[in-house]
């Protein structure tokens, strides 16, 4: 399977590494070089230099016969693009997009688009934390 | 009318300043803070500080009336691309127009049908190549509803058309010649038309057939 990872910075690389110890054959896409750092010295995945909203560099990178494609470049409004642009010109239906605006997220969510929204996990992570560490505490006052 | 800037550069001040002349009703949202200070300054409670792609800020604006036109003038295309998405597709707003800053970018306005579109650049570029005199075939308008384009394309010796009458032309289907310049003076072209080296033809076409068209009239 051909994963393609656009932005290669803390999640998209973690991303990369993972997919590529599976087995799969991956390929980060980052503007600046110096990404290359963050896979790892033994990395044997691709690597292309470049934005993803040119589409030279994600044909480069081998779009036309990817599986997947993760978008998590650090700006929402250009994974919505380059995400929309891997599902509508280059027809790969698992492309995933990582938006941190919730608003949005749900809006392009409901136009199809597959969006993971790491504030909304955040606030639903910390909301049960939350909950989970007050219930018991007042239990002990009653008790 | 209502319409709703997204962006307070020049483009989108100097609209501001001459929808407002015209007596229209307008807000214009700026997301640096120096540059909001100074529309400020003469727009007053019409400019406001904030990111146009944050629906929130949209709301505040009044997208939800919604504006009869919102224009999408920031520096950056992806941010310009989500603003005309939300506008119309999100808010119902009847009318959209964009700036399109690198025309590299002007493919994915339009996969995500965002017309019409406005490019600088291109326009720029479209005037250079018409004062080159030894160019082939460029573009002059794109009729994006239509689906259409107009092309022009000079005639030279050695173009396997010159000679050659209209009607003989193994034109690509779906194009047309339109018109024929020469001596500085236009003709209508019909199937009796001779071109002749030195003509400028107007050409009408889907497009894509820009190559199968220049193989027709000028490949040698």
């Amino acid at each position: 399977m051909k994963l393609i990872v656009i932005g290669c910075g803390r999640v998209g690389s973690t991303i990369a590494k993972r997919f590529a110890a599976e087995g799969w054959d991956v390929t980060a896409v980052d503007e600046k070089e110096a990404a290359l750092n963050r896979l790892g010295e033994d990395w044997t995945g691709g690597f292309v230099v470049g934005h993803g909203m040119d589409t030279a560099v994600l044909r480069k990178a081998g779009i036309e016969d990817a599986d997947s494609v993760v978008v998590s470049t650090d700006g929402d409004n250009t994974n919505l693009v380059i995400g929309q642009v891997a599902q509508k010109r280059f027809g790969i239906d698992c492309t995933v997009v990582r938006i941190l605006d919730p608003a949005r997220a749900e809006f392009y969510t409901s136009r199809g688009l597959r969006t993971v929204c790491p504030t909304s996990t955040a606030i639903d992570a910390l909301s049960d934390a939350v909950r989970t560490c007050v219930i018991p505490q007042r239990e002990e006052a009653t008790v | 009318m209502y319409v709703l800037i997204a962006g307070g550069g020049k483009a989108g001040a100097n609209v501001m300043r001459t929808l407002l002349r015209h007596g229209h009703e307008a807000t214009i949202i700026e997301q640096d803070r120096d540059r909001y200070e100074r529309l400020e300054a003469e727009f007053e409670h019409q400019a406001m500080n904030g990111d146009a792609t944050e629906l929130f800020v949209l709301e505040k604006a009044g997208i939800k009336r919604p504006p009869d036109l919102v224009l999408a003038l920031t520096g950056d295309d992806e941010d310009n691309l989500v603003i005309s998405q939300l506008a119309k597709e999100k808010y119902g707003v009847p009318k959209v127009i964009a700036r399109v800053n690198d025309p590299r970018n002007q493919p994915h306005f339009d996969l995500l049908g965002i017309s019409p579109t406005v490019c600088a650049t291109s326009s720029i570029l479209g005037l250079v190549e018409h004062e080159v005199p030894e160019h082939d075939l460029i573009h002059l308008l794109e009729l994006r509803k239509e689906n259409l384009e107009i092309v022009e394309v000079q005639i030279d010796k050695s173009s396997p058309s010159a000679g050659k009458t209209v009607e003989k032309l193994r034109l690509p289907e779906g194009s047309r010649l339109i018109s024929v310049m020469r001596d500085g003076k236009a003709e209508i072209a019909v199937g009796s038309t001779e071109l002749q080296p030195g003509d400028q033809v107007l050409a009408i076409l889907q497009p894509g057939k820009e190559d199968e068209l220049r193989q027709i009239l000028l490949k040698k």
